[in-house]
């Protein structure tokens, strides 16, 4: 049994150590906003923040991860769609089939955590998640929507 | 595409009897909230009208981020004169809809079809409910109906000033008769639709409540990991259930068919774990040495073949060549590819001696239940789907493999709904792929380097030979000419030729091919739009004016080129470095047109600073969810010609995950501007048309900028380097 600490709450986890800490969020945790898209750290849908960190949760084993780093999915960016790239999203109507936009928005949620104004570059350098719909100007768009650039 | 639509039709037709009776789904969970609902206040099959005024829209086609719900929506809104604001929707199911003698009519969502084939009968739905509506209202107030009036919701009888909102009719209105007959209104008296509205399935996509097929929660769930012998034509010999069933969570490995096997554990991270350690033996089969290699091979000889099936053809274009001042002639190959949708195939299903039901994304909710049906063994009446959002579709989730594979694994749990989730890998290696074509382009110019003859011969594979061979006409496949045909919806030539032969030499590897976002108008965009680049070179004229004077009869072809060469300054100088390609294209009903500017590097590396994309649809029911459908259609298309290729060896695909098979990123992307240029005449489909245009258009800037004229892709293969 693991203690995790997920969205300011304690979750006890009961699975085996090596179990990627995606799998532990979604089935024991019951946390499905975080995806699984391809299980090498390739795709970025399964991206959580752990201690502020953008982190691809797949490969990361539950083990690693000790019971005071904080961990933010998906379903507690904010309680009630406020986080500002969330807002931006809604405006832009950024996603489409939007499997992936969990990832999308966690990932340019700790850019601008850590740039709150990201250069293209930068934006270029931090969102290597893969949209398969497409979203990617849009993606760039909502985050300089919500950076105020 | 006609893809499943024959099949499914015959299952529904044999199934249609058996579901006459009542049929009550005891086990089902809501997805909506009018599914909730006990009593559905339906006013027809297109429109719920709640007491509160709530207005739910009853969409048949799936969604799967092309929008195409928030469109068919605003569609029935429009002539119900709804309240947008207070507009929802659902998902009939599809044995709903068996149960219902097709109400809502063909659920398949492919082809770029939701919109183009549906709006007249979604409209005249919503259409029929308003006139109820009023009807409810005139008879209530003991007045004409002629004198009521209905919009945003609200009834008034004009002379007397007074007002009623639908849902208070809505109960009435439900009793009277649809009527047969209604009037639509004309484009330039919409107010939804025409209009850039929000789409209606966003809230849920940002904050993870939007559930997908993957993500299906049941009581008392259990989860399968599946493999299936790698080499197509292979088969499951044996498995060693014994070494993985003490393993964590483990409950059972069943075959699933003659080529699979799957292990049922409490959590797909456990089955997965478990499946990786189970030993299994497969037969390879007959194609176990197949090989890229082999295949290129059966392709090559198929450009000389005698036999061909044609597809276009006018006067004698092999002797006006022979007889030209010049001939041109040059080869294109283009591989097989994976949809590679973000979330891979899945679906639930929970099997009873006495019912099934399957949870699951698909793009066609009937051949899902025809899956359904055939696998379970039940009776049609006894078994149902429950459509999900899709993480993507592409086309590979019109095919139902996924759901018959759940039901049979479910059907060996009884009362136990099982989930089944492919692994990426299996995803990567149990696809039904972008069918591997070449195309042999000759060419006569004559002294003036005029285009007198053109012969195009397509060798490679056939997508309907794979899928649906009903549908082929006497072994020819009418899917193979996307684009190049003399007329009709599914791409009519852009070029007047005076002699012209376009045929197909057939060559079917044993990868097993399938519907893809764009089909075959991709391939066959590349092979003209870039041949017809090659020709004006040769010529010694521009590309856009070596078009127009083909052009002369094609003037909606030509009208979406000039639309573009305008927006990306063609025949200005371009920015130092850079360089400019074209290409148009018409197919799934509409024309489109892109251009592109391009840089090559010194040391090879192509980067595509803008795009400049046209459309016409005829009718443009979300201009700015076309326009992004139009920018997606770049990453989609351009994915492909940079990076995508599945290579085979030993009979099976080489890629497994996105490592090998990358997708664009958000580094790569160019800018894209979308002009939508609406006839307003027709009704074209969005979803599709754009993507087979966006590799030529970058080809031609390629050329344009190095001088090196690729005609094999992925373009990761060609060696761009400068001397």
């Amino acid at each position: 049994m693991a203690s995790l600490n997920v969205n300011g709450r304690v979750v006890e986890i009961d699975a085996h150590p090596d179990t990627p800490l995606l799998w532990a969020l979604r089935e024991q945790a019951g946390l499905t906003g975080t995806k699984y898209g391809c299980g090498i750290a390739q795709c970025g849908a399964c991206t959580v923040h752990i201690d502020g960190e953008p982190v691809r949760s797949c490969s990361i084993t539950l083990g690693s991860v000790t019971a005071t780093q904080k961990i933010v999915t998906i379903e507690g960016l904010s309680p009630d769609i406020s986080h500002p790239i969330q807002k931006a999203w809604l405006e832009l109507d950024v996603p489409q089939c939007g499997y992936c936009q969990s990832g999308m928005i966690m990932a340019a949620a700790a850019l601008l955590a850590k740039k709150p104004k990201p250069t293209d570059v930068d934006i270029d350098e931090a969102m290597t998640n893969i949209c398969r719909c497409g979203t990617y100007n849009r993606v760039r768009a909502g985050i300089k929507l919500a950076a105020g650039i | 595409m006609a893809d499943n639509a024959v099949l499914s039709r015959r299952s529904l037709l044999k199934g249609s009897a058996a579901a006459a009776g009542a049929f009550t789904l005891g086990f089902s969970i809501p997805f909506t909230e009018a599914q909730a609902q006990n009593a559905t206040p339906e006013v027809n099959a297109w429109v719920v009208i709640h007491p509160d005024d709530r207005i739910v829209v009853r969409i048949a086609r799936s969604e799967m981020g092309q929008g195409t719900l928030t469109g068919l929506a605003q569609l029935v809104a429009e002539e119900l004169e709804a309240d947008w604001s207070k507009v929802s929707w659902e998902y009939p199911t599809p044995g709903e809809n068996l149960r219902r003698n097709r109400i809502w009519r063909n659920f398949s969502t492919g082809g770029s079809r939701g919109i183009r084939e549906s709006h007249q009968y979604v409209r005249e739905g919503g259409a029929a409910a308003r006139i109820m509506l009023v009807q409810a209202a005139a008879k209530e107030w003991g007045v004409p109906e002629g004198e009521c009036r209905a919009a945003k919701s609200v009834i008034t009888h004009t002379p007397s000033g007074r007002t009623v909102t639908y849902g208070k009719v809505a109960a009435a209105a439900a009793k009277l008769e649809v009527p047969k007959e209604v009037k639509l209104k004309p484009a330039s008296e919409w107010t939804i639709a025409g209009k850039s509205v929000k789409r209606l399935d966003t809230v849920d996509k940002l904050n993870g409540k939007q559930v997908y097929g993957a993500d299906i929660k049941l009581p008392g769930m259990l989860n399968a990991a599946i493999k299936a012998c790698p080499v197509f034509g292979g088969t499951l010999v044996s498995f060693d259930a014994a070494k993985v069933t003490g393993m964590p969570g483990v409950k059972k490995v069943v075959q699933v068919d003659r080529r699979t096997v799957a292990v049922i554990a409490d959590h797909w991270w456990q089955a997965k774990t478990a499946l990786d350690a189970l030993p299994i033996t497969w037969d390879n089969g007959p194609h176990a040495s197949a090989s890229s290699e082999t295949i290129a091979a059966t392709l090559r000889e198929g450009l000389d073949a005698e036999q061909a099936f044609e597809g276009n053809k006018a006067g004698d274009a092999k002797g006006a060549i022979a007889s030209a001042a010049k001939r041109v002639e040059a080869t294109y190959s283009y591989p097989f590819q994976n949809h590679a949708c973000m979330e891979p195939m899945n679906a639930t299903a929970l099997w009873t001696p006495e019912k099934c039901e399957v949870w699951c994304p698909t793009q066609n909710g009937e051949s899902a239940l025809a899956a359904a049906i055939e696998a379970s063994g039940h009776p049609a009446a006894k078994c149902d789907v429950h459509k999900v959002h899709l993480g993507g579709g592409f086309g590979r989730r019109g095919r139902s493999d996924y759901v018959t594979q759940a039901v049979l694994i479910a059907k060996q749990m009884p009362g136990t709904p099982v989930k089944l989730l492919w692994s990426r890998e299996e995803d990567m290696l149990q696809g039904t792929y972008h069918p591997i074509t070449m195309a042999r382009m000759v060419a006569g110019l004559d002294k003036d380097g005029n285009l007198v003859g053109l012969h195009m011969r397509i060798s490679g594979q056939s997508i309907l030979s794979g899928v649906n061979p009903q549908g082929l006409q006497n072994g020819r496949d009418p899917v193979v000419f996307q684009g190049l045909n003399p007329g009709g919806q599914e791409g009519p030539f852009g070029y007047g030729i005076p002699n012209l032969l376009i045929d197909h030499a057939m060559r079917n590897p044993h990868v097993p091919p399938g519907f893809w976002r764009g089909v075959n108008l991709n391939q066959n965009a590349i092979y003209v739009e870039c041949f017809m680049d090659e020709l004006a070179h040769a010529a010694g004229v521009d590309p856009l004016e070596f078009r127009r004077r083909l052009m002369k009869n094609t003037p909606k072809h030509l009208a979406v080129l000039e639309a573009v060469a305008k927006g990306i300054g063609w025949g200005s100088p371009s920015a130092p470095g850079t360089a400019k390609g074209l290409a148009q294209i018409m197919g799934f009903g509409s024309y489109v047109a892109a251009a592109a500017e391009v840089s090559v590097s010194n040391a090879g590396e192509i980067k595509v600073h803008r795009i400049v994309a046209a459309t016409n649809p005829g009718h443009v029911v979300n201009p700015d969810q076309v326009a992004a459908q139009v920018e997606g259609s770049f990453v989609y298309g351009l994915s492909a010609a940079f990076h995508q290729e599945c290579t085979v060896k030993n009979g099976r695909i080489v890629e497994e995950n996105f490592d090998t098979y990358p997708a664009m990123r958000i580094n790569e992307m160019p800018k894209v501007e979308s002009i939508l240029v609406p006839s307003g005449d027709f009704w074209g489909g969005v979803g599709e048309p754009t993507i087979a245009v966006a590799a030529p258009a970058v080809l031609n800037a390629i050329f344009a900028a190095t001088g090196k004229r690729v005609r094999s892709l992925p373009l990761k293969n060609a060696d761009l380097r400068r001397a």
